[in-house]
């Protein structure tokens, strides 16, 4: 066991770290409006001309092919810089990921680049209205046409959906088989009228995710991966995805908010109140077992190819850890906190969906309890 | 960076499990609790030839010279066995003479200490009337009156058995006015003391969830086991988060005592706080898993959970510790 750095490591995070220093767009603008997407777009922009975006793609697709750990360390740094995130975060994330590991030559001659360098946004079509945890039982149809498909449904919780070029779909192709063996995975352009999307007001006020209702769009034979009734398993690869994204990062965001939370107990003069120390120490702790969970997790993955039991837990940490900070920040930083045009007030009011997004905290202790302490299934 | 044991360290882990599950099986530990003799001398002279007690002393003074990270290893398996027995408190003992001792202080003392043969106990608790653990048939004491610390032989140490209620362990009240100052600093090694613990505690919350889960998949009620009701799996699961979370926070401690001193007295009230809520939440949930047979004394549980509840109250109480957290982490004080 040896948690400093190696030479390597170490020279690694000091080429992010410069670079950064040198090439830091300074804050993104807030609201979630245009000119905040226009400023993520350059500064995925930049990060791709100098070879930063999706640092974790095999260099034959444009990627850095960077160790696990190497991505800890750009994720930590970017977060400790203060970063703004890239525009086109779920291409990144998601998409480019599932192309690579599913796609066919041609998918990943189209699709890659253009990720890559945020020409091309994407967004993710999978929750419905009826179908949120239970992702397997969706309802959206595809029927097979000359060429292509036909799709026709409704999606909902589709972030940058306006903005998007492609929408990673799952939809029923094949209504007669078992539920997770009748789904199909396309890759959808959004740029036609058979696709309508409408924002969905969330309770910060914004809107940050769309309904799409979908009628009869198209999709052709081309943009199917993974290949017909295999939409499960190239979803759930989408899905690991997603949550071998968080860890480190996640970790260094909320010691971020920590300082600031320090900070504004201080300037309220609540710095010396015994049970405000009390909660800051609860949290200074939560995020530093998530951060540590996070490196034995990564440590793990690269011995053996899978984390152990502390990887099933870090979602549950950060959103709760997340939840619990924008709580107290509310209660320390008194009446001003609570105005709607505070920070702190929409830091609380977006963290109630931490535990929702991404997987809710009730179907993750199922996996806990089935997949890493083996207890038997309810169904 | 690597956060995962060495070989020799995985060899040391499933030694030190192999050995305590064969030795220290749950009748063992009973019986050592409920004779009131909690440990037992052969087993120790065992302990000794596997040269257990000179793990973290350096060659010089007749130990192996290895690391903390060795230590937390060791005692996170005494804390799953539950295995009665002065290792905590001789090697409590040996790092504080280590780390403050004089030159002749540690060539007096640290080669006994080592080797099994002349135990050190050490105080939990600092004050004029310390409490110090597993101090039956010591050779000599270190206190610590929250300044500094001294060596005592444990002739001249009034001490008084506390009837506490972790039977597994002796505990005495510590009386003395003599001794021998330790000129250095002990702040490193209190804090080292403060990890060990924290390892115990892992050990004990590991356990007790392994216990509550092999319950839960076993025991049925309405026609199924009950581990299949999510009021129970989910409990399950947040107790794991509970073990897991603490074990982070131990292991990354220890390192700090090995390798990042600066880090170590955050790292180490962390641990310490952190496990010793986890220990006691989880044998609370582990006991209202197992439901009835969990509250009667003939179930090895309440061990656990009394065990569980000295060990966090000594070496600092959890709030005590994030009192600590919360000073070093910017709120200062």
């Amino acid at each position: 066991m040896d948690l400093s750095l190696t030479q390597d490591e170490q020279a690694f995070r000091d080429e992010v770290r410069e670079w950064l220093g040198a090439n830091h767009p300074g804050p993104a603008p807030t609201g979630g409006d245009q000119a905040q997407f226009e400023f993520e777009r350059e500064w995925q922009r930049k990060l791709h001309a100098a070879g930063w975006a999706g640092i974790s793609w095999p260099k034959e697709y444009g990627g850095r092919g960077a160790t696990l750990i190497e991505q800890s360390i750009f994720g930590e740094e970017l977060a400790r810089a203060k970063a703004p995130r890239p525009a086109n975060v779920l291409g990144l994330v998601m998409g480019g990921p599932v192309v690579i590991a599913h796609g066919t030559e041609q998918q990943k001659e189209r699709f890659l680049e253009p990720i890559l360098s945020a020409e091309e946004i994407w967004c993710q079509g999978f929750s419905e209205p009826e179908s949120g945890s239970d992702l397997a039982s969706l309802k959206t149809r595809a029927v097979k046409a000359d060429g292509g498909w036909r799709i026709t449904g409704q999606k909902v919780w589709t972030t940058f959906a306006h903005e998007a070029k492609w929408c990673m779909l799952v939809a029923r192709s094949d209504a007669d088989a078992a539920k997770h063996k009748g789904l199909t995975y396309f890759l959808m352009d959004m740029e036609q009228d058979e696709v309508e999307i409408r924002p969905l007001r969330q309770i910060t006020g914004e809107a940050e995710f769309n309904e799409l209702f979908i009628e009869n769009a198209w999709v052709p034979d081309e943009n199917v991966v993974g290949g017909e009734g295999n939409g499960w398993m190239v979803a759930i690869t989408t899905l690991m995805n997603e949550r071998a994204g968080l860890g480190a990062s996640a970790a260094l965001g909320l010691a971020n908010a920590l300082d600031e939370l320090i900070d504004l107990a201080k300037e309220q003069g609540r710095g010396e109140d015994p049970v405000v120390r009390d909660k800051v120490a609860r949290l200074k702790i939560g995020i530093e077992g998530l951060r540590l969970g996070a490196m034995r997790a990564l440590t793990q993955t690269m011995k053996v190819g899978t984390p152990g039991p502390e990887g099933s837990i870090a979602k549950l940490q950060w959103s709760s850890t997340n939840q619990a900070l924008s709580e107290l920040a509310l209660e320390v930083g008194g009446v001003d906190a609570l105005s709607k045009d505070s920070l702190w007030a929409y830091r609380f009011l977006r963290s109630r969906a931490n535990s929702i997004e991404g997987g809710t905290t009730d179907v993750l202790k199922n996996i806990v309890a089935e997949r890493v302490l083996g207890l038997p299934k309810l169904r | 960076m690597d956060f995962a044991f060495t070989d020799e360290q995985q060899e040391i882990k499933s030694t030190a499990r192999d050995f305590l599950a064969s030795r220290f099986k749950p009748e063992k530990v009973r019986e050592l609790a409920e004779s009131g003799q909690t440990y037992d001398e052969a087993l120790w002279g065992e302990m000794c030839g596997l040269g257990w007690p000179g793990l973290a002393i350096s060659e010089d003074y007749g130990g192996h010279g290895l690391g903390v990270v060795e230590l937390v290893i060791l005692l996170e398996e005494m804390g799953f066995a539950l295995a009665p027995s002065p290792f905590i408190s001789n090697a409590f003992a040996g790092v504080l003479i280590e780390t403050a001792g004089s030159d002749e202080q540690k060539q007096r003392w640290l080669p006994g200490i080592a080797s099994g043969e002349q135990r050190g106990a050490a105080a939990f608790t600092p004050g004029e009337e310390p409490i110090v653990g597993a101090a039956t048939g010591a050779t000599l004491i270190v206190l610590n009156d929250g300044e500094g610390a001294r060596i005592v032989e444990a002739s001249e140490v009034e001490l008084e058995r506390l009837p506490l209620i972790d039977a597994t362990r002796a505990y005495f009240r510590a009386r003395s006015d003599g001794g021998d100052p330790l000129p250095g600093d002990i702040a490193a090694a209190v804090d080292t003391g403060v990890v060990a613990s924290s390892a115990e505690l892992v050990g004990v919350a590991a356990r007790a969830l392994e216990m509550a889960v092999a319950y839960a998949k076993e025991r049925e009620q309405f026609g199924r086991p009950i581990g299949s009701y999510q009021a129970v799996s989910h409990r399950l699961a947040e107790m794991l988060w509970d073990v897991e979370e603490a074990r982070s926070l131990v292991y990354y401690a220890a390192w700090c005592a090995d390798a990042n001193l600066d880090a170590l007295p955050l790292a180490a009230s962390m641990a310490k706080a952190r496990a010793s809520d986890a220990a006691c939440q989880v044998t609370h949930d582990a006991i209202q898993t197992l439901g009835g047979i969990g509250f009667t004394w003939e179930h090895d549980i309440h061990f656990f959970l009394k065990r569980a509840r000295v060990s966090a109250q000594l070496l600092g109480t959890p709030s005590q510790h994030r009192e600590r957290v919360a000073a070093l982490a910017g709120l200062g004080g």
